[in-house]
């Protein structure tokens, strides 16, 4: 009774499992070696200057929506707009007005990182990102 | 042997090391959250100005055209982005008309007549100077507000210092807050309100809004937060005072003892923070 164990077809179920394996795996061998970079930030001049964010650098690329959710709450609902940072530097805890100030080249700063990471956050429909840019849009 | 003794012996010991644990795990849930607080700080500034009910007391008798309130508007919608829906330059630019833009204003003060701004005082015979007296209207900072009532996401929400403020992020627009105020205090922006502000005139330090989210007057919270009196105000060339109504040394309260003053449909309830001298 040996022969219970035998696969019918043999030939073509490994074919066939050969030819399922590829197609589930194409995509994955269409893209190898073709991964996007990681972008490539420009700082403007004044955010240069600067050298030190709110929070390190490491911590702003990791929690920045963290820190805006966090101010906007504190602004909105319990009217404190002074952030004191870990180094006793104070802050406006103000998007328009503090970070926008620093990064005002938002194609080449917030974009970059925001379309490689595929997400589109709406910041930019309220708070004024830089108005010339806008103007020259239009 | 498991008989119905050994198992509530068991069951209770259990029980007495849950709640006997908690205490600790609480030590340390604290002790994290400490840690976390003492890495930055939230403060106020130091001159923002303080309140525990901010009013307003306009005085009409200084307002005798309507041309005399334009300045005051102007001030505010430039400072908060206001959109202009009825600029002719701009319906043109826009390719837009005029009629339906009128349906899409957006207004956080503006001029109303006595009938209308006071309709359960109006009667049919009307003192002649007060008929056509211009009335500045805004958002009355209710001390009951039914907008904040009816807001099903909180968006509204009164402040500690009285001020009935949104949080514009949080707005689905659902326009509950419309219906539910009785002054006609607040617009909606059925459509994108940045093509009708002109680029000259936009203000950066300030957002604008976007399409589907409701808008009023926020008795200027960012200007009173860096210790200045709201724009209206500093407009108003001394006819519109600002001050905390619960402090009886306030200029409003002042203005209040000797002066006779009207509220807006006072007789719903809602507590209205707007005053008027007339």
């Amino acid at each position: 009774m040996a022969n219970n164990k035998q696969i019918y077809d043999k030939g073509k179920v490994v074919a066939g499992l050969v030819i399922f394996v590829f197609i589930v795996l194409s995509p994955f061998l269409y893209n190898l070696g073709k991964a996007a970079p990681a972008p490539e930030l420009k700082l403007t001049d004044k955010a240069k200057a600067a050298k030190e964010c709110v929070l390190p650098k490491e911590e702003m690329k990791a929690g920045h929506m963290q820190l805006l959710d966090l101010w906007r709450e504190k602004v909105v609902r319990e009217a404190s707009r002074v952030y004191v940072n870990t180094e006793g530097k104070e802050f406006a805890m103000s998007l328009s007005n503090t970070c926008l100030d620093c990064h005002s080249n938002k194609a080449d700063f917030c974009d970059r990182c925001h379309n490689y990471a595929s997400v589109s956050p709406y910041c930019w429909d309220c708070h004024i990102d830089n108005p010339k840019e806008i103007s020259d849009a239009k | 042997m498991q008989n119905r003794r050994d198992f509530l012996k068991i069951a209770g010991l259990s029980a007495l090391g849950i709640t006997g644990a908690n205490p600790v795990l609480d030590a340390f849930a604290a002790g994290g959250h400490d840690a976390e607080e003492s890495v930055f700080r939230i403060l106020k500034n130091e001159k923002a100005l303080k309140a525990e009910q901010w009013a307003m007391v306009i005085d009409t008798r200084k307002f005798e055209s309507e041309e005399a309130l334009e300045p005051i508007v102007e001030a505010c919608h430039k400072l908060h982005n206001v959109p202009d829906f009825g600029d002719p330059e701009l319906i043109e630019e826009n390719g837009d008309c005029a009629e339906a833009n009128k349906r899409h204003e957006i207004k956080w003060i503006w001029e109303e007549e006595y009938g209308h701004a006071f309709p359960g005082k109006a009667g049919e015979f009307v003192n002649d100077r007060i008929k056509h007296l211009p009335f500045l209207v805004l958002c009355n900072h209710c001390e009951e507000p039914p907008c904040v009532r009816v807001c099903p996401t909180k968006a509204t929400f009164k402040r500690e210092d009285g001020i009935v403020l949104m949080d514009f992020h949080r707005c689905i627009g659902c326009r509950f807050c419309m219906a539910a105020c009785p002054y006609g205090s607040r617009s909606f922006n059925f459509r994108d309100p940045r093509p009708f502000i002109k680029k000259e005139d936009r203000n950066p330090e300030f957002p604008t809004r976007m399409k589907g989210v409701v808008e009023k007057c926020n008795f200027c919270a960012e200007r009173l937060a860096v210790g200045k009196e709201p724009a209206c105000v500093e407009a108003s060339d001394g006819a519109i005072a600002f001050g905390d109504l619960s402090d009886p040394e306030s200029s409003v309260r002042e203005l209040l003892k000797s002066n006779y003053t009207i509220r807006r449909k006072q007789g719903l309830g809602t507590g209205p923070a707007v005053y008027y001298i007339v």
